[in-house]
């Protein structure tokens, strides 16, 4: 088995009297989709704001490719690998699909300190960002303004910012949230096939797709990992089914 | 040609003819006006490009517009009085050469901005307005008790500093002069704002949290914009000193920051010619209603209250009929 790239250890984070997060360990695999499930308020948002250093735990450390990252910041952890999308797409309203892609190529290259060249007529970074769009589904749309695109729509663009970022690892808080069934559908065939390109860890309420894509589980309650296993492992657990699944997956 | 371009060039073009139509009628009462409005425009460019641009509503755009004056004001009169400008640790002369004294307002604009930025940008919203309001008033009263250069009577520049060979006691040729260096700094502008780094810059101001997830940290890019916003107004502040000839701490007061957000409001936030059309109409309101009335504020005033409430793109939006930019 390869080394994890993404290792949390024993992870803590209070807010006042609540602990959001208490002792979380948890690892993410080359190649897998490892799912984090359980209910609302169980701390996932806030174990996903840690990890890509939005805010700092107390206690416990996170290792990226076998180093800490305690010390970096947010930007530094998106340099370095770290892709994020949000559970309400983040994008620039006022800008065009294509350049909200483009800043996230020109960030990539660390090129983004150029004051003079118009973005416009730099040919290399219009193709990059324009094959990102078509990746994501939205090339068709490269030109509207993201604040004009559907809700649907501006989560594939959220994707194509993601993939031009091309990171080593996905963080991923509740891509499915708000989609139409089908649109769920063609979601969980894209997310099966990104994790080819960069492992996904993935925060998800939509029981079926996470059945669909996860390889592993972890089951999160009360900011503790009460279980972690494959879809199966995960099914037949009868801890979790008190905790969460329910009569639904019985 | 976009519409707002249409209405750029026309505005340009206005703004040159009505110059050279009163320096050809001879009336240099109006050319002095044109050129006020072009070296008030510049300072609403670049202002525009922290506030339209960036969405940091800097209320302290003052402090660099007077040390741009103070710069162009103390060059100058130590190489008028023969004295050296310092003698300490190396001896430097005066000079009343422009291109000098326009190097020497902006270098010295750009560094006072890099520490207020720096330290402004770490607050948002209203604790940014006030502190940069807070630095502005430390200049302003730093000028004002600094007798060696005038404290509160400012500092007089007897003739106009030279540029080459040209005439700059003429209205026509100073307005000249002032008008290049508008179009220089709005190109440059221009370019910024659609360039990688304007691309940083718009996202920086719709949406930080997008920005730091991809890479890049937010703080930079603004303190980026403040300086080189600063930057552009120490020009039209070194342009201003010699179109009056004087220099004063009221350069440095927080009316004249109010008064560059209004130009900025008032022509159109983040529109490339929006400060400038905005500083022509203050200008002109001046002129014409300060004939009629002392109190020329008032109108002023009632104008401003109505572009906030009809008229959200200011004069550019309301005739273009595009609200937003992008």
């Amino acid at each position: 088995m390869p080394d994890p790239i993404l290792k949390i250890i024993g992870l803590e984070k209070s807010f006042g009297a609540l602990k959001a997060t208490n002792g979380v360990t948890l690892d993410l695999y080359p190649g897998e989709i490892h799912a984090l499930i359980g209910p609302n308020g169980a701390g996932k948002s806030t174990l996903i704001k840690q990890i890509v250093g939005e805010i700092r735990q107390d206690t416990g450390t996170i290792a990226f490719e076998g180093q800490s990252i305690d010390h970096l910041d947010a930007a530094d952890r998106a340099r370095i690998g770290l892709a994020r999308t949000f559970q309400v797409s983040q994008v620039a309203p006022e800008l065009s699909a294509l350049k909200n892609v483009m800043l996230a190529v020109e960030a990539r290259e660390g090129r983004v300190f150029r004051f003079f060249r118009p973005v416009n007529r730099d040919l290399g970074l219009t193709d990059a960002a324009m094959a990102f769009l078509y990746d994501a589904g939205l090339g068709e749309r490269a030109t509207v303004r993201a604040g004009d695109l559907s809700h649907g729509e501006r989560r594939q663009l959220e994707f194509a910012i993601a993939l031009a970022m091309k990171p080593k690892v996905f963080l991923m808080d509740e891509p499915m949230a708000g989609l139409s069934p089908d649109g769920s559908k063609r979601m969980t065939a894209f997310l099966d096939k990104l994790r080819a390109t960069a492992p996904i860890l993935l925060v998800e309420h939509d029981m079926e797709a996470v059945f669909a894509l996860a390889d592993r589980i972890s089951v999160l309650v009360y900011g503790q990992v009460i279980a972690t296993g494959t879809v199966a492992e995960i099914r037949a657990n009868p801890e979790v089914r008190t905790a969460y699944l329910g009569d639904e997956a019985a | 040609m976009s519409r707002e371009t249409i209405l750029n060039l026309v505005v340009l073009a206005a703004l040159f003819l009505v110059a050279l139509a009163a320096s050809l009628s001879g009336q240099p009462y109006l050319v002095t006006l044109a050129t006020k409005a072009t070296i008030l425009g510049l300072a609403g460019i670049g202002l525009n490009l922290a506030l339209g641009y960036g969405g940091l509503v800097s209320f302290g755009h003052a402090a660099f517009f007077g040390i741009g004056g103070y710069a162009a004001g103390i060059l100058a009169s130590a190489a008028q009085n023969y004295e050296p400008l310092m003698t300490w640790p190396v001896e430097l002369p005066g000079t009343t050469s422009m291109p000098i004294i326009w190097l020497t307002a902006v270098i010295a604009a750009g560094l006072v901005a890099l520490p207020i930025g720096a330290l402004s940008l770490r607050t948002g919203g209203v604790h940014f307005i006030m502190i940069t309001l807070a630095f502005a008033q430390m200049v302003y009263y730093f000028a004002i008790s600094w007798p060696a250069y005038g404290g509160e009577d400012g500092l007089s520049i007897y003739v106009r500093n030279t540029l080459g060979t040209l005439d700059t006691m003429s209205p026509w040729t100073f307005f000249l002069i002032s008008y290049a260096l508008l179009l220089l700094v709005l190109g440059l502008v221009l370019m910024a704002t659609r360039s990688r780094f304007g691309l940083a810059l718009a996202m920086a101001r719709q949406n930080p949290l997008r920005l730091t997830s991809m890479g890049v940290r937010p703080f930079n890019v603004r303190l980026t914009a403040f300086v080189l916003s600063a930057m552009a107004v120490g020009l039209a502040g070194a342009l201003y000193a010699d179109l009056n000839r004087f220099v004063s701490p009221t350069m440095l007061s927080w009316h004249l920051s109010g008064e560059l957000i209004v130009f900025v409001i008032l022509g159109g936030v983040g529109r490339p010619c929006g400060p400038l059309i905005g500083a022509a109409l203050y200008v002109l309101l001046e002129s014409e209603l300060g004939r009629l009335t002392e109190y020329w504020q008032l109108p002023l005033g009632i104008i401003l209250l109505l572009v906030v409430l009809f008229a959200r793109g200011g004069v550019i939006g309301l005739v273009t009929g595009r609200r937003s930019h992008a």
